[in-house]
């Protein structure tokens, strides 16, 4: 099954990539700036899409490690004085640590529990950063402008109010967790977990530790999601409660649905559709909610599975 | 835009709004965007290239209520502007976007104003954590960005240069200027009910600070969640001897929480002393808050008439559309913000008299410059038309506005003002200095 | 106020918001039992209820109208909705999720367009205190736990005693199976949906006199329901109201001694340990 559709599929992705690359030398400066949001937004979705579309289980709680790569990176960066590329780690190792812990708890559990747990520990870690807010800002948060140094690559300084610098950082970023989905849905541990997602009990049976693939899955999916999150505070220079709310549980689960979930390129194109339709629509009309609502539910009658799924579907077998 | 143009995408605007509106049924009250055809087609006075205004209001999610009347006020304001000239002579025009009252969808609005929309500056926003997420964004693109927001936050020092509060004061000044009030005329010993967020820990911190210098305790601090329902259970923490019950709540919850005040405490006598910002958009004399009759109210601004008895005042009300009892002309079962959305007017009015001042003439570094230098230096804007709440002293180093503060009693289910503070009481020492900052 | 005090205060409020949750979470149950379906505006007919409860109360002068006009209408709506949405994608539970958000959408934005931001108060059909040796007490919350303890009551015996109810419970358990008995597994669907919404707009109808009518009360509310569905164990109707109670009582005990933030840590905590110690719920199969 790999072979023959590995190069056109691979070839596709970074086509992907160097287009995203290109398009900053061509958009206005407004589009720019919500590239970068998408693509660091759209990472997220890619992370919690090697769960739900990869793995078959669907989370409430990713907001927990969003938050948690937010968090580690603002705190450290605020308090400590650390740097770009040292928070940028700490915020990736706590996204890895915390979805470890979690999964040696709620991998237990599957389906609509795993879905109510994994929201209820989200909902812990959104309650614990409100009480403890002398320290986190709580809802209002902090802002990290004047104790975020610039990144340094080599002799250059990198400041991150420059746009073009936000928008690389968020590519690279992008480029990184991308290229890493694809490599997993290719690889042997990629194909037990699609296993996994398929028939959970058969693959136990034919002698995979699937507790072992699940969690696996859980790190690099929290993992992707802390880096993205720490990603998104290092851009915006800022630190609060709402992103560790439940709101950010649904996103990505929404973008990721309405993108194509077990698709590689799924998460990306509902991330940046969602965000262009609320955008386009609200200088429309204030009843753009609705407008919003009803693009939903259109697109989902017509592509259950997703857009990419349903193109996946009804042209391009091929797609990962 | 060329004047008496409307371009396509006033047009498609326009449209849109009434498609919206129309989808509900409901026309009445419910003003879509200010930046409607009229406004810069028919100002005869005003001429040339528009000064445009980015608005960035709350029309939905949790702070929709002051939305709403941040619009509405904003609609007069512009309105009065341009009927009386615009500012320096050129039309008044707003672009206003809905950022969800969300911190994220902020920055991309703060954004879009900036670098699509190319506005010449950005104003509006209440809550803070949007204020808070937003500032950082104004000060990478250099855009000077108003805010309307009632917090501590701007006068602080923690956000940036960009960033102006000159149409409202700020919570910190309210609490420092009334308390010894409360201590003095209530009680001594205050049981604190205050909303379990950063904007209750504003009022616990400052309150606490001012009525420990005038002798007075806080008994108790009861922290209530925002999204509460049910406040029976957090009554029971009010110790038994205390003389004043100060609360401020925040949510839909509020109706529920005076009345639910009413039912435990019964009979049994305690002054209660509570903010405005409780019933902002609740009618008083809604049933179930008869507890209330007697008890005292902080107001920035009354909501009753007769009480800031004069021109400036009555010809604010008017124009925004506000009857007497403080709600819609058009429907009195919309109550107006009254408290906080004269803010819009006055910084509005700042924003045209800094910018006439500084001889701003288009957004590039050079004009903001000045304009942000001439602002820091005014010291006073006086009540009248521009200021109807009252003579504001501006601190240019803190970017803060400080003014007078009020205090209503509910009398016959209405507020009547029994005492104002004057502007000094309410002036802390400055905790920063944002004018030593490069730009 | 005496211990004694505040845990019959705790208490009291507990059973009170453990009945109206139950109710609404009941409707969320019967929902996801038969369906097998997440609906994310569930919350939204919980708001619709209070919303047209506002309507009728302003419009006729009195309140108890809306007890049938707001469950009508909106088990109407959701008779709508099941047909024009969740019928086409064949009730796929990853699309049923976009699906119902976009209607939570729609139907938040149409509600703020129509009724506006405000929180607006129902003047209650009643209104008499209750004294208590340690504080007072709101006699209608007291009438709202009964008639929704009633509105449980009559909902288990029509799942349990008619055959509608047993359409229900056979299509639950099996839906291939219950398909081949001739039973019209889709007309069982649309009607599990309205009665799901019908429950939800009661409990909305019967708690807007307490609370105030508000465009984003449904979020809490479905978010509660949710919980204590899947404590209760998915499908389980008394598993459904133990959980309610349960988790009402819970967090009005701990709220009396810690602070709020602290007591909902931890009573979110408790709630995920438990549901992960018996994964299918208290009262469901240990498989979910």
């Amino acid at each position: 099954m790999t072979g023959q559709r590995g190069r056109p599929v691979l070839a596709l992705h970074v086509a992907v990539v160097l287009l995203l690359l290109g398009l900053q030398f061509v958009v206005s400066p407004f589009q720019h700036g919500m590239l970068a949001r998408i693509m660091v937004l759209a990472a997220f979705a890619v992370g919690y899409n090697v769960l739900l579309g990869y793995t078959g289980l669907m989370s409430l709680g990713h907001a927990m490690f969003f938050a948690a790569g937010m968090y580690a990176t603002g705190l450290t960066v605020f308090y400590v004085g650390a740097g770009p590329v040292d928070g940028f780690l700490i915020g990736l190792g706590a996204g890895v640590v915390l979805s470890a812990a979690m999964g040696l708890i709620v991998l237990r559990t599957t389906g609509v529990s795993f879905l109510i747990v994994t929201m209820m520990f989200a909902q812990v870690f959104y309650l614990t950063t409100l009480y403890f807010n002398r320290i986190t800002g709580g809802d209002q948060g902090l802002i990290l402008t004047g104790h975020l140094h610039p990144l340094r690559l080599g002799a250059l300084q990198l400041p991150f109010a420059d746009p073009a610098v936000k928008y690389n950082v968020a590519l690279a970023v992008f480029g990184l967790c991308f290229l890493l989905s694809l490599w997993l849905t290719a690889s042997p541990a990629g194909r037990v977990l699609v296993a996994v997602r398929e028939n959970e009990d058969r693959t136990t049976m034919l002698g995979f530790n699937t507790f072992t693939y699940k969690l696996l899955a859980l790190v690099i999916s929290g993992g992707i999601s802390g880096m993205a999150g720490s990603a998104y505070t290092l851009l915006f220079s800022y630190v609060g409660s709402s992103f560790a709310s439940i709101l950010y549980s649904i996103y990505p689960l929404l973008w990721t649905l309405v993108g194509g979930s077990g698709t590689t390129i799924g998460p990306l194109v509902g991330t940046a559709l969602m965000t262009y339709v609320v955008d386009i629509t609200s200088g429309v009309t204030p009843g753009y909610l609705i407008v919003v609502g009803v693009v939903l539910v259109v697109i989902i009658l017509k592509f259950p599975s997703g857009i990419v799924g349903g193109i996946r579907a009804r042209w391009l077998p091929w797609l990962p | 835009m060329p004047d008496g143009k409307i371009s396509r995408r006033e047009v498609l605007k326009t449209a849109g709004a009434l498609v919206g509106a129309g989808l509900a049924g409901k026309l009445a009250g419910y003003l879509p965007t200010a930046s409607g055809p009229g406004a810069v087609a028919q100002a005869a006075a005003p001429s040339g290239t528009p000064v445009r205004i980015g608005f960035e209001v709350h029309r939905t999610g949790i702070g929709a209520v002051y939305g709403k009347w941040f619009e509405q006020t904003t609609t007069a304001t512009v309105k009065l502007i341009n009927e009386m000239g615009g500012i320096a002579g050129r039309p008044l025009e707003i672009v206003a976007e809905d950022d969800g009252t969300d911190p994220k969808r902020g920055v991309e609005v703060v954004e879009k104003l900036a670098l699509q929309e190319k506005v010449d500056v950005i104003f509006g926003t209440l809550f803070s954590n949007v204020v808070i997420a937003n500032a950082p964004r104004a000060g990478e693109l250099k855009i000077p960005y108003f805010v309307v927001s009632e917090g501590y936050h701007v006068a602080s020092g923690k956000l940036n240069r960009y960033v102006f509060q000159p149409g409202i004061t700020d919570v910190r000044a309210q609490v420092t200027a009334i308390a010894p009030w409360i201590i003095k005329n209530l009680g001594k010993k205050v049981t604190m009910v205050y909303p379990d967020y950063a904007f209750g820990y504003d009022h616990r911190d400052f309150f606490g600070q001012a009525a420990a210098k005038l002798g007075g305790t806080v008994q108790a601090l009861i922290p209530i969640p925002p999204t509460e329902t049910s406040f029976t259970k957090y009554f029971s923490r009010i110790p038994g001897d205390t003389e004043v019950v100060y609360h401020v709540m925040v949510g839909p919850g509020v109706l529920t929480f005076v009345r639910e005040m009413g039912e435990y405490f019964g009979s049994r006598k305690v002054k209660l002393f509570g903010f405005i910002d409780s019933l902002e958009g609740v009618d008083i004399a809604s049933p179930g808050l008869e507890f209330l009759e007697g008890s005292y109210i902080w107001e920035a601004f009354p909501r009753y008439a007769g009480n800031v008895n004069t021109m400036a005042e009555r010809n604010y009300r008017q124009r925004v559309g506000v009857d007497a009892s403080g709600a819609s002309v058009a429907d009195p079962k919309d109550v107006s913000t009254y408290s906080h959305m004269f803010g819009c007017w006055e910084t509005l009015y700042v924003i045209k008299q800094a910018m006439e001042k500084s001889g701003y003439k288009s957004p590039t570094p050079g004009d903001y410059k000045a304009l942000i230098e001439t602002l820091e230096k005014i010291q006073r804007f006086d009540e009248g038309m521009e200021h109807p709440q009252g003579t504001k002293r501006f601190v240019g180093r803190l970017h803060q506005s400080f003014g007078r503060q009020f205090i209503s009693q509910v009398q016959n289910k209405k507020l009547k003002v029994v005492y104002m503070t004057k502007i000094e009481d309410g002036m802390y020492p400055p905790e920063a200095d944002y004018t030593t900052q490069p730009l | 106020m005496s211990l004694e005090g505040h845990l019959v205060l705790a208490l009291l409020e507990g059973l009170v918001s453990s009945l109206v949750v139950a109710l609404t979470a009941l409707g969320l149950s019967l929902v996801f039992g038969v369906m097998r379906i997440v609906n994310v505006a569930h919350g939204e007919f919980f708001m619709l209820g209070a919303v047209i409860t506002w309507y009728v109360s302003t419009a006729a002068g009195s309140f108890l109208p809306a007890l049938i006009v707001a469950p009508l209408a909106v088990g109407a709506l959701a008779l709508v909705i099941n047909r024009v949405v969740l019928r086409p994608i064949r009730y796929d539970p990853a699309a049923t999720i976009v699906a119902t958000i976009g209607l939570l959408y729609i139907i938040q934005q149409l509600v703020l367009t129509i009724y506006g931001p405000y929180a607006r108060p129902v003047v209650p059909p009643f209104y008499f205190r209750v004294d208590l040796p340690w504080f007072g007490y709101s006699g209608y919350k007291l009438v709202v736990a009964g008639v929704a303890a009633l509105l449980l009551v009559a909902t288990w015996l029509l799942v349990t005693k008619t055959t509608l109810g047993l359409y229900m419970r056979a299509t639950q358990q099996d839906r291939e199976t219950a398909l081949a008995f001739g039973v019209p597994v889709d007309r069982i669907y649309a009607s599990a949906f309205a009665l799901g919404a019908v429950l939800a707009a009661l409990a909305g109808v019967l708690v807007v006199p307490e609370q105030q009518a508000h465009y984003l009360m449904g979020l809490d509310a479905l978010l509660l329901s949710f919980m204590v569905v899947i404590i209760g164990g998915l499908g389980s109707l008394p598993g459904t109201v133990a959980a309610a109670f349960l988790i009402g009582m819970t967090d009005g005990v701990v709220s009396v001694f810690f602070s709020p933030t602290l007591a909902r840590i931890i009573a979110s905590g408790l709630v995920a340990l438990v549901l992960v110690w018996r994964s299918g719920g208290l009262f469901g199969d240990a498989a979910a």
